[in-house]
């Protein structure tokens, strides 16, 4: 096998393959991870959680715990009233919210298995678990509901008072009338129910907390696994306690994975702080994997009745979904605008539809809190989406491959407004029939159809599916998902500072925070190349809010498209002033010097150059700098995007569903995605091949399953089914590159891609494998009980 | 409390542990050898992996007690000299990490892997002999391609 890796060059790194500058702390057991963390004087955390999805809490007596070898204090929910609920900080916009958010511990009631009640803080962790079994709660359970659908009936049990028939939001995008006529009108009109089911996500690194607080300052330093230090500051100090965010500190060490998880300001983080400040020593709660399961948001969990409309030539003419969309007992922080923002107003998919209309119906539930999930809305939509074109196809008697290009929009088209559902954003650019044609190249699309019919002359049950995916990362302008836009209670700029040192060493601060991305390789890139220093020679710091300007951190895949140009932002601004600077060393007026490959020269006089290492000294020292020019090369840039991002591409699946248990197997998977430009292959590789495995495991094995009395059944990895190294073919990648205008660097973004994609794609497959049984659509997961079911009720 | 002795990383140590201790707790948080990580309660997970007696065995599934008088190996011990083990360059190699949490477990289980079958291995006994270390963030692929380079490696 040969090695992709180049050999760091001091420019144009943009695009190397290079290998990543954050590894050797990891690959050596040296990063340190919060549960890694041990302060002096260290106290530990233990969480007494609701045992029932539903119930009153009469009373609490601690007083046993309390008196247990080792504890140093018991506490409930009644010590933190004066700390507020947790801020529901993305509200669904043009519509009422109803929000119901947890407390550092609950105090009367609990709606969901696992919200926490009370909490043991002790010498040793294994002390402050044996303490939590002597807690006495005087618990009254009600009755409880957990079905979506069964929740907005009436007389369904009624989980927060202001949410009648348990809505959170009702909530509306694009033209319900035009797209009602256009389906009463429409040759043909497909009806179809979807389930998305729940999904746990699963950072391998579950979440984790440590605190120490300062009484002579009042100051409070929280450790935490979070994907966004800034916000957590912000959310915490402001709607939570109450004081400057001078007062605190947030730090986010090497986080072990996310997937969205770890956006969020959960109750443990404000307790742990709040019970540094109690107990007056450093504590730390680090959570166990059943606990992740209950307590960590949950993804996905929509249940959609779709409505396709189209002509008998495969030109769809109208698409409505109505999506009933589980947000589980009481709102996590963005919950209400995954379902709306970043669902409803993707429902165009890649497609010119003249006609579409949306309506989510937000819903409590006694289960555990959903949120953003690696794609975050976009999957679901994809899922709908794609979902739709096959039924088209299938109803039709069509290749879904001649629905896809009789319905996508041209590359002329750009930049296209999907008849308004994007409130005023466009997709910026794209090719989609160029990545469906390589993707159908690399799976030899014709041959397979051949292969397939000669398979089932022999009744086996051969399938490829499609999902022609675009997607909107890069969030995005301020201006347009604040809160006179889409409700986000914030902008979602983001910022870099760069500061070059006097010896010529780069140091970038930046304001977003990477949980596996490789931000630090791919930002020393990006210096690296425009600045024309060697890669080692670029330190990139972030995760903690004293000593990084405030950034809105990582998730939307906006870390790229969002991050890194803050950086290239400062980086031109710095050599501009080196410019300057060279020209005053050179004497030589500014307009004759251009910067390039890590020197400043005279034009035409490529030798009468001062180096950035020169400029840097110079500019540090000050002591000969241009008239009115002030020391120093520092520039920090604040980015707000003009527009989000939109990649692209195309997913194929090939199985073979075993005729007699319903088994699947997943024979290749191809994909090709179209990400804009890339800065470093060997990063996006991985992005979108770890993306695809989580995708493709939600179509064929993952699924949270909650009984009718809200206990999680899937509550450990021995039930949930995380996929292991050997279920999986070898992925076939290739890429497709068109720029994005919205930014210098014409990126979109990767991380979600795969997970976007993948996972109609491995549905498709599936259902087009068991079309010779009339099948047209089962839910997910498609375990093999799953698919035997379907087909024994096909076969009669 | 029960007295053990063990040798970690060529280090002898000496220590008294309560009897439910658990070896990756007392490497953790006795010895700070912090690299060894805790990812699951149902030991299915495999980011605990160490050498106990060279074999690859899952720390969370051991009591303390039970490896008195065994040497011990954790991703801190398996660089030599400042040198990185083949495997832990061919993991930087070919990107088989992304956020880290599971790569010292799963280098843990590829190195005994590795000594096991060599270069023989193919793609699928690599898949298989994996099976017990999950990975969230990379699919794997890079994973398996990193193995069977090192594989290479270190029959060579």
């Amino acid at each position: 096998m040969t090695t992709q890796v180049e050999e760091q060059t001091t420019t144009s790194v943009i695009g190397a393959r290079m290998k990543r500058v954050e590894d050797p702390r990891m690959i050596t057991g040296a990063a340190k991870y919060l549960d890694d963390l041990k302060l002096p004087g260290m106290a530990y955390v233990a969480i007494l959680r609701s045992p029932y999805a539903h119930a009153r809490i009469n009373g609490i007596d601690t007083s046993k715990a309390e008196a247990h070898p080792g504890v140093v204090g018991v506490y409930t929910g009644k010590d933190f009233e004066h700390l507020n609920a947790l801020p529901c900080a993305w509200q669904a916009s043009g519509a009422d919210n109803f929000v119901a958010t947890p407390r550092a511990l609950e105090i009367d009631r609990v709606t969901f298995t696992g919200a926490g009640v009370a909490a043991v803080v002790a010498e040793t962790r294994a002390a402050a678990e044996d303490a939590l079994s002597l807690i006495e709660v005087d618990w009254e359970p009600l009755e409880v509901v957990v079905d979506l659908e069964r929740a907005v009936e009436e007389g369904a049990p009624q989980l927060h008072e202001a949410a009648e028939r348990n809505i959170v939001m009702d909530w509306h995008c694009g033209d319900e009338n035009a797209t009602g006529k256009a389906l009463e009108g429409a040759e043909v009109v497909i009806e179809q129910r979807l389930v998305n089911q729940r999904l746990l996500p699963t950072p391998l690194e579950p979440r984790g907390a440590a605190a120490q607080h300062e009484p002579s300052t009042g100051e409070y330093t929280v450790w935490m696994t979070s994907q966004a230090p800034h916000v957590m500051r912000l959310l915490m100090t402001a709607f939570v306690f109450g004081i400057p965010e001078t007062k605190m500190r947030c730090i986010s060490p090497a986080v072990g994975g996310g997937f969205g998880t770890k956006i969020f300001l959960y109750p443990e983080y404000v307790l742990v702080a709040a019970l540094a400040e109690k107990t007056g020593r450093p504590v730390k709660w680090m959570e166990s994997r059943s606990e992740n399961y209950t307590a960590t948001t949950h993804g996905r969990d929509h249940v959609t009745y779709l409505k396709v409309g189209a002509k008998r030539d495969g030109t769809i003419t109208a698409l409505d979904a109505k999506t009933y969309a589980n947000l589980g007992g009481i709102l996590s922080t963005i919950a209400p605008g995954i379902p709306t923002t970043l669902y409803g107003r993707m429902l165009s998919g890649a497609y010119r539809i003249p006609n579409i209309h949306c309506q989510v119906l937000g819903v409590y539930t006694n289960t555990g809190m959903v949120d953003a999930y690696r794609g975050a809305g976009r999957p679901e939509a994809t899922y709908v989406v794609e979902r739709a074109v096959d039924l088209v196809a299938r109803e039709l008697d069509l290749d879904p491959v001649e629905v896809r290009r009789r319905n996508f929009i041209p590359p002329d088209a750009f930049p296209y407004d999907p008849v308004g559902i994007l409130a005023g954003l466009e997709y910026d650019t794209g090719d989609y029939e160029k990545a469906l044609s390589r993707a159908l190249e690399m799976v030899g699309y014709e041959d397979f159809r051949a292969e397939q019919a000669a398979a089932r002359e022999e009744g086996r049950y051969l399938g490829i599916g499609f999902s022609t995916y675009v997607e909107i990362c890069g969030v995005a302008p301020s201006a347009w998902i604040g809160v006179g836009g889409q409700g986000w209670g914030a902008g979602l700029w983001e910022s870099a500072n760069v500061r070059v040192h006097l010896t010529g060493k780069v140091v970038v601060t930046t304001g977003s925070q990477s949980h596996g991305q490789g931000h630090e390789t791919t930002v020393s890139q990006v210096v690296a190349s425009e600045l024309g220093v060697p890669v080692e020679d670029v330190t990139v710091e972030s995760s903690d809010t004293l000593g990084t300007p405030f950034g809105y951190g990582t998730y939307g895949s906006r870390s790229a498209a969002v991050g890194t140009v803050a950086v290239y932002n400062a980086l031109q601004r710095i050599k501009a002033k080196a410019r300057r600077v060279a020209a005053h060393m050179l004497e030589v007026d500014v307009d004759d010097v251009e910067y390039e490959g890590g020197r400043a020269f005279v034009k035409g006089s490529p030798a009468t150059a001062k180096t950035i290492q020169e400029i840097a000294g110079a500019a540090a020292l000050g002591y000969d700098l241009p008239p009115g020019e002030e020391p120093f090369l520092d520039d920090t840039s604040y980015y707000d995007p003009p527009n989000c991002t939109f990649p692209f591409g195309t997913h194929i699946a090939v199985v073979e569903v075993e005729g007699e248990t319903g088994e699947v197997k997943l024979l290749r998977y191809v994909a090709v995605d179209d990400v804009g430009k890339v800065i470093n292959p060997l990063i996006v590789d991985g992005q979108v091949q770890g993306g695809i495995v989580q995708g493709v495991a939600q179509a064929l094995w993952e699924g949270a399953v909650y009984d009718e009395n809200g206990q999680l059944l899937t509550s450990s990895l021995m039930e949930y089914a995380v996929p292991k190294a050997d279920v999986f073919p070898k992925i076939e990648l290739d890429r497709t590159e068109t720029p994005t205008d919205v930014n210098p660097l014409g990126v979109k973004g990767a991380g979600e891609t795969g997970t976007i994609a993948s996972t109609p794609a491995a549905v498709n497959a599936v259902v087009d494998a068991l079309a010779p049984l009339g099948i047209r659509h089962i839910d997910m997961p498609l375990t093999p009980e799953r698919v035997w079911r379907a087909m024994q009720e096909a076969r009669g | 409390m029960i007295p053990i002795a063990l040798t970690v990383n060529g280090v002898r140590h000496e220590a008294e542990v309560e009897p439910r201790t658990l070896l990756v707790d007392f490497l953790r948080d006795d010895l700070g050898l912090t690299g060894t990580k805790i990812g699951c309660d149902t030991s299915l997970c495999g980011a605990c992996t160490i050498h106990l007696d060279g074999h690859a065995v899952k720390s969370c599934t051991v009591l303390a007690v039970q490896a008195d008088g065994s040497e011990v190996t954790t991703i801190e011990g398996l660089a030599r000299g400042g040198d990185l083990h083949p495997l832990q360059e061919a993991f930087w190699e070919h990107h088989a990490l992304q956020c880290g949490f599971c790569t010292p477990g799963m280098i843990m289980t590829g190195v005994e892997l590795l000594g096991t079958n060599g270069d023989r291995l193919t793609e699928a006994e690599i898949r298989r002999g994996l099976e017990g270390n999950i990975c969230r963030c990379t699919g794997y692929q890079h994973i398996v391609e990193a193995v069977h380079a090192a594989a290479g490696e270190v029959t060579r």
